[in-house]
This record gives C-alpha cells, structure tokens and sequence, in this order.
C-alpha cells in the first residue's frame, strides 16, 4: 500500500495538517502537498477509471504529464472537471471526485469493456458503429455517450472572475529550474528586462531532487541565492505558478497564472493570463520521463521512476514497501537509492541493457541491491493494484523466469524534452539517437517578424542531461541572447555543477523484445485513451502509415494530456511496425496551449457585465426608468417599446402606433450616425458615395440618399443635409455610423487620396430626438425659439437655433409619414431636452416610442429598411428605388456592378406590399411557393417576405417582400407555408398602405 | 498575434489594434470597364506562399490605412508603407530582393 | 448650459488606484496640414500650444493639444469654451482645408491615479505601460479591451482617458474591476 513515510518531504509541513474530500470521503494530507501526494499518503491508489475500457488507473507521474489523476474539482459555480491531482495544490476542505465510472469507483460497469478489449481494436467505433445510420443517432451514440467522457461538464455559471495583463519584455524565460535561473540571471546582468515564468509554486525544478551539487554547494543553496540575486535586479520579474502556455508569431506568448487555485474559494481573480510580447523567448522547460511498454504497465502502482522519487523526496510518501525498478538508463538508479536510503525495499532492478549501467548501478550493487541486466518485465501482477512482477530476458519472447513480490513498479524508459513551446510556432525537431529523443533543431528555429530566430531552447529541453551541461547550455545561449536585445552580459563563468557520470541509454520501445500478442495487447502506450501497442500496429497494418493518420485512428495522444508520455513511444511502435527509421516517420505537432487553461483565462475581464461593451444613448436612463424593453442593434440597446404597468409587448407597441399617429409621438434616435465630410472635393466624393446626386443639394437643405457597395448592393441609407458651401453631414443607419465611416476613410485613404476631403464622426455629439405626429408643430412652438412654421421650415429642410433655450439643430424629416422634427442637442444636454419635450408634450398626449413603433410606421409608409429589405443581395433597383439613382452621373459605388447580367436580369425578385387575405401577420421570412419543383426535388419559390407587422392604425397585418415579377402582378394572391403546415394566402400590393397621398406630412 | 509598424504613428501595433484589409494594389475597375475586368478587379485575389502585399488599417489606434509587405509563409515582414501608392516603393522592393531573391508578385518583382 | 451633465456625473472608485469620470471637458476635433504655419498659428493662438508632435501631447493650462493622426489634432479645453473654439479656428483657417467639430459631449474622460495606475491600463490594453515606453507627455490611441480609447499621463502616478460616451458605464465598470483592491500584479 501506498503511505505517508515516516520522515521525508522537503515540501510539505507536518505541524499543518490539511483535509479534503475525495469521493466524499475526509481525508488529510499537509500543507505543500499536491492532490495527488497527499491521496498516495492517504492510500488511494486507484485514482480512476480509463476512458475506453475503463480499467483501474493509478498515479503514474508528478507533474503536468499525469495521464490518468484527472478529478472534478470543487462544486457548483467553482466546479471544473479534469483537473490533474499532480498539479493541484491541496488547500484545507478542497472537494475532489474521480471520473469516468458508474457507479463507483471501486465497482464500475463500464470495466465490462475491458473483457471485451480484443473485440475492441483501434477504429473500432469507426469500422462498428457505420451501419445501419439510424442505429448511431437511436441506439450507439447515446449508450456511449453515457459510458464515455471523463469529467462532467459544469452545469452552473462560473463564480470566479479572470483577468488578461499585457507585458513587455526583452527576454522571457520559460521554466524555473536551474536552467531557466541560470538564464534569466544572465539576460538579467546584461541589463535585460526579463520575466521568468514557473509553472510550479517552486523554483528550482528537478535539481534538488536529484541530487545535484552546483558550484560545490547542494542544488537547493545555489537555487536560493540565485533566485535572491534575480529578487535584487529591478529589471527581472519572477512569477511562480505561472505556466508558459503558448508561443505565438511574432514574439506573443501566454502566460497562465493561477492565483487562487491553491487557496480556498475568493472574490479575488482566480487566473490572470498574461499576454507577452518578447523579443526572445527562452524555454527552460526540461523533460519528461518516459513509460515502458510492458504487459500491464497500467495497473495502479507502476509509476515513472523520477515521480516515485518526487514523491519520496519532496511529499514523503511512498507507493509501496517493496519497489521493483525497470529501466533502460541509469536515471532509474537514483530512484533505487533514494528508496533504499529512505528505508524501503528493492527486490530488484531489472535493466534492459545487456550490460547494465554505469556508476550508480555500481553504487545500487554496493547498497545490496539486486540488479537483473538484459532482463525485462514480462508481465505485472495484479489487477486494482501491483502485487508483483515476472522477469524474462529482454531479448526474448517473454518466458518467465522469476516473479518478485512488490507493491510497487518504478519504471523508466528515457527521456523526452519539452519541445513543445519550441513548437507552437514553428521550431523544427531533430532526432538524437544517443538519447533516442527529439530535440530543438538550432537550424530551423521559430522565425519572428524580422526573420530571425525568436525562441532558444536551453537545459534538458534542449537534451542536456546532465546537470553541468544544463548549466553550461543556459549560460551561453542566455548570453547570446542578451547580446541580441542589445544587452551587454558578463564574462562571468558559468556554474560548475559535480559530475554526474552516466552508461548510455538504450532505446527499449517493447518488453521484451519479441513479446507475443497477448502481452502487446496489455501494454499500454497512451493511458488516457486507452491505446496499446497492438493498436498502434493494427494501423500500421490496415495502412495508417501517417503519423498523424495513426493518431486519428488510434486516438493515440489526442486525450486532455496531448500524448506528453506516450508520443514519443507510439511513434516509436510505428516506425519498428512499417521497419522505418523514427524520424523518418515524423512526429506530431505541437499545439497550445502545453496544458489546458481554463475558459475563463483566455475571456479575461470579459464575463458578466464586462461581457461586450453596451452603448448607451443620453437617454438610456430614462428608458431604464420607464418600462423600456430593450433590443441591441449593433453594440446598442434601443427601446423596442416602453412598457407601462399592467401592459404586454403588444399592448405597449399597439398604443405608441396609434398615439403617434393621432397625436404626438418622442423616439430617442441618437443612435443614428452622424458623419461631418468638409472640404473643396466633399461633393464631388459624396457623388461617389451615395448614388444620388448630393453636390448638387442646397445648404439648408435635406435629401434621403442610398450608398451601395462597389459590388452593387446596398449597404445603407439616410438623410444627408447641406451644412454649407463645403460642408454636409450624413446620417447613416444606427449600426452603420462606424461602419460607414471607416468606409468614407477607406475610399479617402487609399483610392482618392488626393482629393481634399476631411469626415468626422460626430454621431455621440449630438443627441437626436424625432418629435412626431400631428401635435410636432405645436409641441416646438410651445417651447418656443425656432419658428418652425411650414413656410420657415418647409419639408427636407433643416435649421439652427433655439428650442425652449437648447441649442438645437431641426431637420424637417420623416421616416413616419407624419409630421415630424428630428431635433440634435449637444449630448451633455440630451435627457434635458427630453424631459423638456415630455413635459410640454402632456397636453398632447406625448408619447415615448420604442424600434418596433417606428419599423411599424415606416412600414405603414412603405420605406424600405437597411437589414429587413436588404441583406447584401440586394440592389436599389429591386427596392423599386430607381428614382435614387443618378442618371447625370459617370460613375458613384456600384454603378458599374449593377450593370451585370445577373443585376439587369427582369427576374430578379422586386418589392411589393403583401396583404394577408385573412387579415393575419404573415411569418417573417416566409416564402412565397410557386408551382412545380427545382432539380433538387423541392417546392419552388418565387418570393420572401422581408418586413411583417400588425398594423394597428389599419388594424390587420401588413408586410414587404421581395416577389418574382411583383409589381407587374398587383391584385394576384400567392401562398405563404408556415412551419405549422398551414398556408398563408396574400395578395400583391402596392407597399405604401397608409396615407398615399402623403397629406399628413405635408402640413 | 502578428505585430505591424503602423507607418503614420510609428506604434508596433498588436494584431488586435489593427483591422485587415486584403490584398494590396488593386486597381480599380468602373463605368466603361469589360465585364472580365470588372470581374477580375471585384474578386480575383493573390493567394501566394511567400512574398504578399496586403491593406491594413490601424483600426484601434491612429486611424489610418497602411500598406504591408510580408512572407505568408514564415510571417517575415518586409515592411509598411503609406497607404498612399499604386505601388510597392523601391526600398521595399530592394528589402524583399535582398531576403527572397527572385521574387515576383502580380505585375511587380 | 447648467443642464449639461457629464455621462457618469462625477461618478469614483477607489481600488489600489483611484479612478474618477472627470465631468464635462470641452474637446475639438481639428484636421487639417499639421505641418502648415498658419495652421500651427491657429492651434497656438487658441490653446498657446505648439502642434505636439507624433504621438506627444502639449498642455498648457486648460489646454492641451494631443496628435491623433498625421491629420488629426485633439484640443482640450474648458467644456463652455469648446463652441467658441470652433468658431475661432473656423475663422482663422477659413480659406484653407480643415475641419474643426465640437466634440466635447462625444466622449466621456476618466482619470485613474495612484502609486500602481499603469497596472491598471496593463490589464486592458494591449500598449507597454513601463515608465520607459510611456510617460507624461505621450498620447496613445489604442483599445481598451474592447472598445476604443486614448489616454495621456499629466504626471507619472495619473492617467487620463478618453472613451467614446455610449460606453461610460462599460469603461467605467473596466477600470473599476482592473483595480479591484489586492489585485497588483
């Protein structure tokens, strides 16, 4: 069994105890113990449940690479699934749940797929679940759908609240091990400003660990003065628990800080994510051990050598009292030795080598341990934990020789650098057959925007194994680095650390060697997902000769832990399976982030409130004050309608039609754009802009104009006025003002730059209120100022002055048929005004009016609306909107464009006023069926409706659509089907249904 | 997360300062036009791997359109320039010789 | 006018910096030829401030005059002054290519101070804030997460912003969370 040591554990605090749930058991553990340390302490092996066969898992490394301690942690708002036990930091009353089981633990269902693993080879779902269709949607999918899947999903809103922080940097050094300090030190001394990232809540990584000595003294002094030096430069910031995540183009990474995750639920950020632009990037980020592929390595209790000696020497926690070690190298060794001083057992080290190792099997041998060489594990003993181990030779087939009894399995198989920030953007790998890994190929670097390498790789992510190597490695591209920001590094040496002599390593990708299909079948390559050696080899064998191709197939890597253990050895079965040399096979690539970060990292400040900006007229208040129903058009909310007590949508809609048309009606419309264009050649580029004639308008004068884009289609619509000799202001739609904008400034910037023409957005200026209805007139008079008599201010006319004291600008305009007044006020003064207008509008009924009022007026009318009648296919011609389009003009926007074939075809869909025979609202949308059938077999169709409304001034509904040959086929009535299956039956009219004439706005 | 020099304020901008704006140096085609020409000018685009010019616009900053010149395929860039050219200048075209000898874009090398 | 009000009235937080909306500010949109004499002669008789240069600020009093565009100047000034500035570069520059706007009542201004401000913006926009990339003087257009802003320093511990005014609360709800006391970085 797994336990907490008596003695032991440089990081955890035995005066603090610390407990924790797990499956809702109360558990303890100590103060600087990971989740996983402290369930090895408690004796919880068996941590969880594979993903395809649902075999017991245990803990099989102490880092970020752990495939299989993937827990639900916490509850309800802070509940998150996946998190990996090695790399959570026990807090007092932290809640932890095992995944991927039913319905315990212990006892689980699934595990029924684990007998019928033969039945279940790679592509299994694929080749299985094809035939028949209906049976995946009815019968495969949501059986697997419940028995697959690791963590639930949360189903409350997240509680915690994330931010981003923007940082600079001459050089970021990624990883705080001795390498990364030794770098950061460097750039640092060179006058450098440096940030160094640690993903743990330590500096110093492997090293103390391992044993190692610098310059004479142990690792953990030369670490604690070396991060007391960094503390001292002004210009290096050090940041624990901060993960470098992702290498982007040029020089952008991300650093992942998790500030409260180690601490009981906060208000405070729970991650900050860091978004850095380096001009060098160094990672430090040294190398994961590797598996061995042996009959059974997944059965809890095989652990990788180097997390079996974390545990030991940082947590005091062993997983067993007797420890069997399997290697191909001799860094396993130092796990023997570490277990043997901390007073446990080694029945043996079983080494693949035919010669064994180097020193430290020396050292093994004179501390009275058994070292078996040229031998292998034929197969683990056990089944929700380890009870012993069969030995054969290596080299043969699997014959057992010899069973030793233990608790526990130590295995080792090499080493792979961590080249993956290397990789996100482009580093290239080269294959080192000394170490048999891939490492960082100096030659084909990531490449920054002045194309030269901008990511070195130092210590044993670069292949260094040995720590004066490391050392060394750090030391000199650090100063080089240095050098290339413009720093000036001291010839200072670098740190001596003692030899640590080392016997080759030898590539082991299969135990034994010629191991039989029973025994491939139960060595594991990728733990989370279930994908074995013969899996692997099954793809070679149907053809999967693509790496990338096997991994699909297989789902070999592609679980939460991206293959960190078992990349490197499912290549490496690949490449023996279609007799390729590695490299020749290739290798995957990397991908951001290295380990997951959370969702709410990478949104930053953007949740809840902050989600989107919202864009509030000077009259928002008042709307929020009274009943205001509000619908975003673009960034902005705008009323759809102002609700009194007791009144539905309907209510309220169907009261402001009538109230505006009968007597006076107030609509908030500072939400149109407002866009000032002045110069010599402003009318000759409104001419360009707008396809009627606008340098011909009068100054005082107001004229609707349609802009289309040079593809032909318009874009958007409104009244622009004539300010002066030079000057002219355009009103564009509520979503266009920006837009228009930018498109003036585009045509201006970079087509006709020469002519001199200045715009302005002047939109949040002003606000503008539309005073409607028959009481406009009288509603201004009596707040006096401004005549605004028909004959002072006649229609399409605008004027400055004085209205009840506000400084106002009138535009005698009407998207409504009445008579209206839109009235601009300096913003600062726009609720004043407001309020101004409804207190002397009481005796004229005022009535406040939301979007929906307005569409429904203008549709009464007839006009068109950008976005109802027009969605980007749609020319003026079709809108009947000839009359706009400038005959005396060469050329404007989408002049030339509407002259192609498909733009002249007489088919084209035109508008036309639709009137339900019932008196019903036709659906928005809806289209109109012709007769017969298209080559795809469905009905026809020969118009859409675009704008639908009830009318309550006509007291039926009323809609526009776009119908084939419309306005040749007044009176004809065509059918409208409804998703209900009943038809609606309108008749074609003529879109203008109220007030033909025109009479009311001409008073 | 590219960054660009915005030629007109001088900032390195961030990518997510700056709006993109397609291709570069496309001349207008209007009234009198062929239907292949206008054709052409409305929707044929480079899409080369390499050497590349493209409109940007310092959206989030300065306000002002931009000319770039960059390698598609390892992100280099070559250069920014005004906004206000039909053509790539000389001293872009001489930087772009000197790191991709023998290039060719549309009517330029 | 004594019905002016400002987006947010005055409205403050206090986090590990303070941020403040700064009431009404008068402001005028002037473009023109930055490098034109008479143009400069305009700006200096208005605001006695030189034309800045490329991303600088000049302030003198109740005025300041910030680069916005090689064709774009922003002039500060007293918000009741604002109309009668237009009028007077609109006299002066009359006969030559400009335009000149009252922009005042479009934007809202804040202010955040403190020993840590800079943190603040660092957290929101995508600009270096180290005292040696940015210091009283400058003037940089640039995002605040997502929406457009320019800010200034008037001494090392303050930063003032400009947003458009739709967006007061957002911005202002930003920097008020960016501040959150105990949250330096």
């Amino acid at each position: 069994m797994s336990t907490r040591l008596h003695q032991g554990g440089r990081l955890i605090d035995r005066s603090k105890q610390v407990s924790f749930k797990f499956n809702g058991r109360r558990l303890k553990g100590y103060q600087g113990d990971t989740l996983a340390s402290a369930l090895l302490g408690a004796d919880q092996m068996l941590v969880g449940r594979s993903f395809k066969y649902h075999r017991p898992r245990g803990i099989v490394a102490a880092g970020p690479e752990e495939p299989n301690a993937l827990m639900n942690l916490g509850r309800d708002g802070r509940f998150e699934p996946n998190a990996r036990a090695t790399t959570t930091e026990l807090f007092e009353g932290l809640e932890a749940a095992s995944q991927n089981h039913w319905p315990s633990l212990e006892m689980d269902v699934g595990v029924v797929n684990n007998f019928a693993s033969r039945f279940m080879p790679a592509g299994f779902y694929y080749k299985t679940f094809i035939h028949p269709r209906h049976a995946w949607k009815y019968l495969f999918e949501p059986f697997i759908r419940k028995a697959a899947g690791l963590g639930k999903a949360p189903t409350d809103a997240d509680a915690d609240i994330y931010e981003h922080y923007y940082s600079f940097v001459d050089v970021l050094v990624v990883g705080g091990g001795v390498a990364g300090l030794q770098a950061a030190k460097v750039a640092g001394e060179a006058g450098a400003k440096v940030l160094l990232l640690e993903q743990t809540a330590l500096w110093g990584g492997r090293a103390p660990v391992d044993g190692a000595e610098i310059d004479g003294k142990p690792a953990q002094d030369w670490i604690d003065e070396t991060v007391q030096a960094l503390e001292g430069m002004e210009n290096v910031t050090l940041r624990l628990r901060n993960m470098g995540a992702g290498v982007y183009d040029h020089g952008y990474a991300l650093g992942y800080e998790r500030l409260t995750d180690h601490l009981a639920p906060s208000d405070a950020p729970r991650h900050r994510l860091w978004r850095i632009r380096a001009r060098q990037i160094i990672t430090a980020t040294g190398a994961i051990e590797r598996p061995l592929s042996f009959a059974g390595n997944d059965i809890p209790g095989v652990i990788l050598a180097a997390s079996l000696r974390d545990y030991v020497v940082n947590f005091g926690v062993s997983a067993g009292d007797r420890t069997v070690v399997v290697t191909n190298n001799d860094d396993a060794y130092r796990t023997a030795l570490v277990l043997k001083e901390a007073g446990l057992d080694i029945p043996a080290i079983i080494d693949a080598r035919p010669d064994g190792g180097g020193a430290l099997m020396e050292e093994a041998r004179v501390k009275g341990i058994r070292v078996e060489t040229g031998k292998a594990i034929a197969k683990v003993k056990g089944g929700k934990r380890v009870e012993g181990v069969s030995i054969c030779s290596q080299a043969g087939e699997g014959a057992e020789q010899k069973t030793f009894a233990c608790e526990a399995v130590a295995m080792s198989g090499g080493w792979s650098p961590v080249v993956h920030l290397w990789s996100h953007c482009g580093g290239k790998l080269t294959w080192d057959d000394a170490h048999s890994f891939f490492r960082p190929d100096p030659t084909r670097p990531p490449l920054g925007a002045d194309g030269e390498s901008f990511v070195s790789v130092v210590g044993s992510a670069n292949g260094m194994m040995e720590t004066d190597t490391v050392l060394a490695d750090a030391d000199a591209t650090a100063k080089s680095v240095a050098k290339t920001v413009g720093g000036t590094p001291k010839s200072t040496a670098a740190p001596k650390a003692s030899p640590e002599p080392q016997a080759s390593m030898a590539p082991v990708w299969k135990m034994p060697q010629g191991a039989g299909y029973e025994l491939r079948s139960k060595m594991w390559l990728d733990y989370q997902n279930d994908v074995k050696v013969s899996d692997v080899e099954l793809a070679a064998q149907e053809g999967f000769e693509s790496v990338e191709h096997t991994k699909r197939y297989t789902t070999l890597g592609m679980a939460t832990d991206q293959g960190k253990l078992s990349n490197i050895n499912g290549l490496a079965v690949l490449a023996d399976s279609l007799n390729a040399e590695i490299p020749k096979v290739g290798t995957t690539t990397f991908r951001p982030p290295y380990h997951p970060i959370s969702m709410g990292a990478i949104a930053g400040e953007a949740s809840r409130e902050l989600f989107q900006p919202i864009d509030k007229t000077p009259i928002h208040a008042w709307g929020e004050e009274n009943g205001a129903e509000w619908e975003p058009v673009g960034h902005w909310r705008r009323a759809y309608c102002y609700k009194r007590p007791g009144e539905s949508t309907e209510d309220a809609v169907n009261r402001e039609v009538k109230a505006v048309r009968e007597s006076l009606g107030l609509l908030d419309a500072s939400t149109l754009g407002k866009l000032m264009v002045k110069g010599p050649d402003a009318g000759k580029f409104l001419d360009m802009m707008y396809t009627n004639m606008m340098s011909n308008l009068k100054p005082g004068k107001c004229r609707y104009g349609l802009m289309c884009t040079e593809n032909g289609f318009l874009t958007d619509d409104g009244v622009v006025a004539r300010i002066d000799e030079d000057t002219w202001l355009c009103h564009t739609t509520t979503g266009g003002a920006s837009r228009i904008h930018a498109h003036m400034e585009e045509w201006l910037q970079t087509q006709w730059w020469d002519w001199k023409v200045y715009t302005a957005n002047l939109t949040e200026q002003y606000a503008q209120i539309a005073v409607v209805g028959p009481h406009a007139r009288d509603v201004l008079q009596k707040l006096g100022g401004m005549d605004v008599s028909k004959a002072a201010l006649g229609f399409m006319e605008w004027k400055e002055g004085q209205i009840g004291g506000f400084d106002a600008r009138v535009f005698r305009i009407s998207f409504s048929g009445e008579l209206s007044y839109e009235i601009a006020v300096p913003a600062s003064q726009g609720r004043a005004f407001w309020d101004a207008l409804h207190e002397a509008g009481q005796e004229f009924n005022v009535t406040a009016y939301g979007t929906e009022c307005l569409h429904i007026l203008r549709a009464e009318k007839g006009f068109i609306m950008i976005g109802d009648e027009t969605d980007g296919t749609v020319i003026p011609q079709d809108l009947g909107l000839n009359w706009a389009l400038s005959k005396k003009k060469d050329d404007y926007l989408g002049k030339r464009a509407q002259e192609r074939i498909h733009m002249t075809d007489p088919n084209r869909w035109k508008l036309v006023g639709l009137e339900s025979v019932d008196g019903s609202v036709i659906p928005d949308g809806a289209y109109a069926i012709g007769d017969g059938v298209n080559e795809n077999g469905q009905r026809k169709t020969q118009g859409r409706v675009t704008s639908t409304y009830y009318s309550a001034n006509l007291g039926r509904g009323i809609a526009m659509g776009l119908v084939l040959n419309g306005p040749d086929r007044m009176g004809e009535v065509i059918r409208f089907p409804k998703v209900d299956g009943e038809e609606v039956h309108a008749k074609i009219v003529d879109p203008v249904f109220y007030d033909k004439e025109g009479e009311k706005q001409n008073v | 997360m590219l960054i660009l020099r915005c030629p007109y304020c001088g900032v390195d901008a961030d990518e997510t300062e700056l709006a993109a704006g397609g291709q570069a140096h496309i001349k207008r085609e209007t009234v009198g036009a062929s239907d292949e020409a206008f054709e052409e000018y409305l929707f044929m685009r480079e899409n080369p791997k390499g050497v590349h010019f493209e409109r940007w616009r310092h959206a989030n900053g300065c306000g002002k359109w931009f000319h770039a010149a960059r390698c598609t395929e390892t992100l280099e860039v070559f250069g920014t320039y005004s906004a206000q050219t039909t053509e790539p200048p000389k001293e872009i075209r001489d930087k772009i010789s000197e790191k991709r000898p023998g290039w060719s874009w549309g009517e330029f090398s | 006018m004594s019905n002016a009000v400002s987006p947010l009235q005055g409205a403050s937080f206090d986090g590990f910096a303070r941020i403040e909306e700064q009431g009404l500010r008068g402001m005028i949109t002037l473009r023109g030829d930055l490098a034109d004499g008479g143009f400069g002669k305009a700006v200096a008789a208005l605001t006695g401030c030189d034309v800045p240069d490329t991303r600088r600020c000049e302030v003198k009093g109740d005025y300041a005059v910030a680069w916005m565009s090689p064709d774009e100047l922003l002039i500060l000034c007293p918000h009741s002054a604002a109309e009668a500035g237009v009028a007077q570069l609109s006299k002066v520059l009359s006969g030559t290519h400009y335009l000149a706007a009252n922009v005042s009542d479009a934007r809202a201004v804040f202010r955040v101070s403190g020993e840590d401000a800079r943190q603040v913006i660092s957290k929101l926009a995508p600009v270096d804030m180290s005292p040696e990339a940015f210091g009283a003087g400058d003037f940089r257009r640039t995002r605040l997460a997502q929406t457009p802003a320019a800010f200034w320093m008037p001494n090392d511990k303050t930063i003032e912003f400009i947003c458009f005014r739709s967006v007061a609360d957002y911005v202002f709800a930003l920097l008020s969370r960016a501040a959150t006391p105990g949250t330096q970085v």
